[in-house]
């Protein structure tokens, strides 16, 4: 998707591209008409009208709060398989290390935020015969063993997820004890574990002495072999088709139990005294080749999607994808292409050409940083939009200031010396879906239409301390970003006559030591009109020799580009953002986002090398795609286009199923990843 | 009248149009040949009877004298050729009226050119005739340049490579196929074909492969060493097996491991046999492939762990193979009979090869373990599926339906169960009355078993008239059963009634009986004196035989150990030796023979330990206390010089030999 996209840029080769993006459409739409036939509540028939009516935006608002929760997952979730590891010793880690590994192989949908995988027995959901060793991977029977009430069982510390798709764990048998009355299954939580497993409700068995298994049943049906002394028996759980195998020493037995409830446990159980089995949930290589099978399921399923029936209405399909492909395409004003494509599949564009170069220029500006000049001529073009929408006002101003910090927008660029038109600071294009640097956000722009919001609130919160670091280090290094000495006792000055300190705040806490300032042109810039100190600022600072790209050198990034002028104008602005706001809070109540927008890209004052700091991610060009697909999107809004490319939300909503697949049992959801289907 | 008479117009009107196509053909511009040919193409696309009346009307032999024209252009010859390729794709009969216009020898002549599109199209054209089952196979081979010159064109594009391979695959049916081929590099060219992009090579190159294989050790042996892409072919195969791989793919790949483990170029014990073949081979049969699929499954399973006991073990517990094949049985099932038409007849097609396939691979399961046999016989219905297998229309099933009841046959406990309660005897006697050689051979050695003394069965059997069946069938040309004849007599024989054994003796005839002693095949020799050893068993019997049949016994005993024959019919027949020396009367035939009497001091003093223990058993039971005339017989034997032998016997290292030997001394301190 990346790459197709990137060529439609170069118009030349637009339309060619254009029939690879076709084709990765009709994958996107097999998904997600697919996906939903699990579910009867969401026939593809009831939403596959998305182009007017909006159920298709209905489930996608409902789905958005559980997709947040998702991708928080996600991008923590490295951090939770470290936590597990509790072990100093180095062999132990690697084991660990091997066992992530795998079951990440194994799992790759798995969210075990959500669902931890089993890692090993629990030492707490077992009946006391049972004893525990190795790292609760080793079971053994230390009670009398007279009698079938001397039966004890452990189960997994959790249950099998569904997202596994397909599950496997084995256990191979150290020694069979006194009389070999061993089981090895499946079980509910909170099944009597005085038992062996397959004896009760919920629980499920393949038994050493007899070979048979329990179904939930004191009487065992005739099933396998029997298992003894350095056997390695596999049980492995279907979540597609709810259905379980065992093996013993790497040989499917065949299917033992059907439909199997969801949630439940892996569960051995001894009896009689010198009892010993060690488990294996992926610690080390298993005897058996449960990839091969998983190989096979992954194939079934993607059959199955590749084969979605369509039946008669295969001309509704047809024409239904090249709306789609083309509404994509004038979502995001690739004009060439998009005419050319309407044009040779017969289709009327709802947007007249000129509408669209429009959006295209202002999209260019976005995503070159030039902010200044989009909110102009957004306002030239579109006059009443930003002033019924205060807030996305707001957003695009929040963002202009970023890019004054980051020495890119064109009224400092002009202050630095630089000319605005010959500089493009961000190269590609808009990125919709997924681009691999920034995995975690890949298709929520296109559920919510909003900008996304990175907790990094214990970032804000530690502020003063690391700020205090930071600052010692500057002055240190003596490259602190003003050298007026006296700017902060003009700006404390300043505080007093405004109401509202968070803008100065930082300024102040960041101006607390004795740093040398250029008071006049502080408080020059502030006092004069803002076209007048903006021409002024240019005058004064035209000498300024740095004039780097922001790109190319990294080591050399200053704020406002160096500036002095710049950063005039740029605390200027500040402070009106931080008065727009208080009048924002005033006219419209408060808003928790619009104040941490602000929060957020004031703290890059706080740094003396913004761009490397906790909050420098901020001046990341990419953090210009999403302001720029709200803008897109509301401009689209007026002319009452859809303000999301349908292309995407099919690709959202299909994401969305296979969550909820997961959530809900549908083991199929391991093997049908929409990436996949995005080439 | 009128209705027939339309449809006589409608055949005209087609001929017509087709008569101005070869009309076309023998146009003297070049140019509007060309033309016709290429309007003959789109006319014979997927109309056979177009293609039929093309062929009748003699368009043939033209488009082939214009293919083989060397004035002719070459996309004329292309297109004749991509012409005749369409016409070989019709009927039966149109291949044979192709082959009959010898256009074999014209394509293969063609493939000499040097302009690839044209040899594809000549290529496209003689696969589609070779994978037909009415071409003869050998007309690939009567010039020996052929072969080498396929081989050269391999590298030529991956159409050459399809084609070839697929002629290759359908063609090498005997191992004089294979040794051709195999000589001409089949291997090393092939290999690398095994990892090309196109599948449809690919899968052809494997098949090729699994022909070549099979039951050849050479090629097996040359197999496992050979190298793809830095890899071994065995490994490659087991890639090829791997459960996301198309089903075909898969089968083949575990086609080609299985015959080269039973070449035995790959272990049995081999992880590739044991975790990836085998299991692989058992998916195969589960329900959930296409009948054709499980077929072929089945009998390449059956085939691959015949002579292993450990793979009959693991398959008999993987997947529920014994409760699987009995799915096999159930075609044409109730539901597909009401249903759907076309399904019943697909059913009913695949009936008897899904019976045949599920006997041979309960046979092959069953040969060896006692688990395994009570586990196939308590599957549902077993035995009265194979009951009524014996006796269904289709050879194939009665075969493989009797093999399996012989492998269950070995087990006592079925003999002696499941064999007696559904009166498996029946069907198998009825069986054995007409039936080809190959189902008379399994039959039989059925019935050997069946007459084991312990079998229930035996009874019946007998008073069913079986002597005269087993007689007849020692007369038979073939070995196997002039074996399983003899064989079940024996069996008969042992410790019988007088009344059976005075039978058999009759029915088969001294004259018969002296043509088994002299027969070449060593088996037929040695279950004949086996049969000779149960009938000379229990004094009264032993006489009364030899009372009637003394002279010509004692000449086949003297004429068997003159000759040159192996120590265990030498054994056998000294065994039969002490058998009338137990007699009452019998003794004197060998005591009046000191020729006899010579040869038995002679096999005392043998080198082998077995053949001196059977002579002494002779002498012992000839000097033997307590019966008329032993002191005469003893002072003979003494005087020939027995006792002095018998005194060094005694200090044999054998212990048994000793033993014997002082037992007989004894005789002579009583």
């Amino acid at each position: 998707m990346v790459v197709s996209t990137w060529t439609l840029q170069q118009e030349g080769l637009g339309f060619k591209s254009s029939l690879s993006c076709l084709s990765c459409s009709l994958h996107v739409l097999s998904v997600s008409l697919w996906v939903p036939s699990e579910y009867s509540g969401f026939h593809p028939k009831k939403w596959i009208g998305w182009s007017k009516c909006g159920s298709g935006l209905l489930l996608t608002s409902q789905f958005t709060k559980t997709r947040v929760v998702a991708m928080s997952g996600q991008s923590s979730g490295g951090g939770f398989l470290m936590s597990v590891v509790v072990h100093g010793d180095s062999a132990l880690n690697e084991q660990e290390k091997e066992l992530n590994q795998r079951l990440r192989r194994l799992y790759p949908a798995v969210n075990e935020n959500e669902t931890p995988l089993p890692r090993s027995w629990s030492p707490k959901d077992k009946f006391s015969y049972i004893g525990l060793s190795q790292n609760n991977l080793r079971v053994h029977y230390k009670g009398h063993g007279k009698t079938p009430k001397d039966a004890a069982s452990v189960r997994a510390t959790h249950p099998i997820p569904a997202a596994c798709g397909v599950y496997y764990f084995e256990v191979k048998i150290i020694s069979k004890g006194r009389d070999g009355y061993m089981g090895i299954g499946l079980s509910a939580q909170g099944v009597n574990m005085n038992r062996l497993p397959g004896w009760d409700k919920h629980s499920y068995g393949y038994h050493g002495d007899d070979g048979h298994s329990f179904c939930s049943s004191g009487t065992g049906q005739p099933y396998g072999p029997t298992f003894t002394t350095g056997d390695v028996i596999g049980c492995c759980v279907n979540l597609i088709n709810n259905t379980c195998f065992y093996t013993k020493n790497g040989h499917s037995l065949g299917i033992a139990f059907t439909d199997l409830p969801p949630n439940l446990y892996p569960t051995v159980g001894l009896q009689t005294p010198g009892e010993v089995v060690d488990a294996n949930f992926g610690q080390h290589p298993f005897v058996f080749d449960i990839e091969d099978y998983m190989r096979e399921w992954r194939t079934k399923i993607q059959a199955q999607i590749d084969r979605f029936p369509i039946g008669e209405r295969e001309g509704e399909w047809q024409s239904m994808i090249q709306k789609m492909v083309a509404s994509y395409l004038v979502h995001h004003s690739y004009c060439a292409t998009a005419e050319a494509f309407a044009k040779s599949t017969d289709q009327a564009v709802h947007e007249e050409l000129a509408s669209i170069k429009n959006r295209q220029k202002i999209q260019k500006l976005v995503l070159s940083g030039r902010m200044g000049e989009a909110i102009e001529t957004t306002q030239q073009l579109y006059p009443n939009l930003l002033e019924r929408n205060p807030d996305l006002l707001f957003m695009l101003k929040v963002r202009q200031f970023i890019e004054m910090v980051n020495g890119t927008d064109s009224e400092v660029r002009c202050l630095g010396g630089r000319s605005p038109k010959s500089q493009d600071s961000y190269p590609g294009s808009p990125r919709p879906f997924s681009s691999p640097s920034h995995k975690a956000s890949s298709s929520q722009p296109y559920l919510t239409g909003t900008v996304q919001h990175y907790s990094h609130h214990s970032q804000c919160e530690n502020f003063t301390y690391l700020w205090g670091e930071k600052r010692q280090e500057a002055n240190k290094r003596g490259n602190f970003f003003l050298s007026s000495p006296d700017l902060s006792t003009n700006i404390h000055q300043l505080t007093d006559t405004i109401s509202t300190p968070m803008f100065e705040s930082f300024l102040v806490s960041s101006l607390s030591n004795d740093v040398d300032m250029e008071v006049d042109h502080f408080t020059n810039g502030v006092t004069e009109s803002s076209s007048n100190g903006f021409l002024n600022g240019t005058s004064k600072h035209t000498t300024e020799p740095d004039d780097c790209d922001v790109e190319s050198a990294q080591s050399k990034r200053q704020l406002c580009g160096g500036s002095q002028a710049a950063i005039e104008r740029m605390i200027h602005f500040g402070r009106e953002l931080q008065s727009m706001s208080e009048h924002l809070r005033r006219e419209c109540g408060k808003n928790s986002a619009n104040k941490k927008m602000l929060k957020d890209a004031f703290s890059l004052l706080a740094y003396s090398d913004p761009w490397n700091s906790p909050v420098g991610y901020q001046l990341d060009a990419i953090q210009r795609e999403p302001v720029c697909s709200t803008l897109n999107s509301a401009i689209l809004e007026t002319h009452n286009l859809p303000k999301q490319p349908p292309l995407a939300q099919a690709v959202g909503q299909a994401a969305q199923c296979l969550a909820m697949m997961a959530r809900t049992g549908s083991g199929s959801c391991a093997f049908a990843s929409v990436d996949d289907y995005l080439h | 009248m009128q209705k027939g008479g339309s449809v006589i117009e409608d055949i005209m009107e087609v001929t017509a149009t087709s008569r101005h196509y070869v009309d076309r053909l023998f146009d003297p511009d070049p140019q509007k040949v060309l033309q016709g040919v290429i309007d003959m193409k789109n006319a014979v696309i997927g109309n056979n009877k177009q293609k039929a009346n093309l062929i009748v009307l003699g368009a043939v032999p033209r488009l082939l004298y214009l293919l083989q024209q060397s004035s002719s252009s070459m996309e004329l010859r292309t297109e004749c050729a991509v012409v005749l390729g369409s016409l070989a794709m019709g009927t039966e009969n149109n291949i044979k009226s192709l082959v009959d216009c010898h256009i074999i020898p014209a394509l293969l002549q063609g493939l000499l050119s040097s302009d690839l599109i044209f040899i594809e199209a000549c290529l496209r054209c003689l696969r589609t005739v070779f994978i037909s089952p009415v071409t003869p196979v050998q007309l690939l081979y009567t010039d020996p340049t052929v072969i080498p010159h396929l081989m050269s064109l391999l590298s030529n594009s991956l159409r050459t490579q399809e084609y070839i391979t697929q002629i290759f695959s359908h063609c090498c049916k005997t191992p004089e196929h294979q040794t051709i081929l195999f000589n001409h590099g089949a291997i090393q060219n092939i290999a690398p074909l095994l990892i090309s992009p196109s599948y449809k090579v690919r899968m052809q190159a494997l098949k090729c492969f699994s022909v070549l294989a099979y039951e050849n050790t050479q090629v097996s042996m040359t197999l496992v060493n050979v190298l793809v892409d830095g890899e071994l072919l065995t490994q490659v195969f087991v890639k090829m097996m791997q459960r996301d791989q198309p089903i075909e793919m898969q089968l083949t790949a575990a086609k080609c491991l299985t015959y080269m483990c039973r070449a035995s170029a790959i272990r049995t014990d081999d992880s590739c046999i044991v975790l990836k073949t085998l299991p692989c081979l058992v998916r195969m049969c589960s329900k959930e492939h296409l009948l054709e699929e499980r077929v072929e499954g089945a009998e390449t399973l059956a085939y691959l762990m015949e002579p292993d006991v450990e793979l009959q073990r693991i398959a008999s517990t993987t997947d529920h193979l014994v409760a699987m094949l009995a799915d096999y049985f159930k075609y044409p099932s109730s539901v597909s009979a009401i249903t759907d038409i076309k399904r019943l007849d697909h059913d009913l097609k695949h009936a008897h090869e899904l019976r045949q396939a599920a006997f041979k691979l309960y046979a092959s399961l069953g040969s060896n373990d006692e688990d395994i046999r009570k586990k196939i016989t308590e599957t549902e219905n077993m035995m009265d599926r194979i009951v009524s297998g014996l006796s269904e229309s289709s050879i194939k099933v009665r075969l493989a339906a009797v093999r399996c009841l012989h492998s269950l046959s070995r087990s006592v406990q079925q003999l002696r169960t499941s064999f007696h309660d559904h009166a498996v005897w029946k069907p198998l006697m009825k069986l054995l009355q007409n039936a080809p050689d190959e189902v008379l051979v399994m039959a039989s050695s059925t019935l050997c078993n069946l007459l084991l003394e312990f079998s229930p069965s035996k009874e019946p059997i007998l008073e069913s008239g079986v002597i005269e069946l087993l007689c007849s069938l020692t007369q038979s040309d073939s070995p196997a059963l002039r074996v399983n004849g003899i064989w079940a007599l024996m069996n008969m024989a042992f410790q019988a009634d007088q009344k059976v054994k005075v039978e058999i003796v009759r029915c088969l005839g001294t004259e018969q009986l002296f043509r088994l002693l002299s027969d070449p095949d060593t088996n037929v020799l040695m279950k004949t004196l086996g049969l000779l050893r149960n009938l000379l068993s229990t004094r009264p019997h032993i006489d009364q035989i030899m009372s009637s049949h003394g002279k010509q016994i004692m000449q086949a005993v003297t004429l068997i150990l003159e000759a040159e024959h192996s120590i265990e019919v030498k054994e056998q027949t000294l065994c039969i030796l002490a058998n009338i020396a137990d007699g009452n009367t019998a003794k004197d035939l060998i005591m009046t023979n000191d020729d006899m009497l010579q040869k038995i001091k002679y096999y005392m003093g043998h080198s082998n330990v077995k053949l001196q223990l059977a002579a002494t058993f002779c002498v012992s039971n000839l000097i033997w206390n307590e019966e008329d005339g032993s002191q005469e017989r003893q002072d003979k034997l003494r005087e020939m010089g027995f006792v002095d032998i018998l005194h060094k016997l005694t200090q044999s290292s054998d212990p048994n030999l000793s033993d014997r030997a002082k037992t007989a001394l004894q005789q002579y301190l009583a």
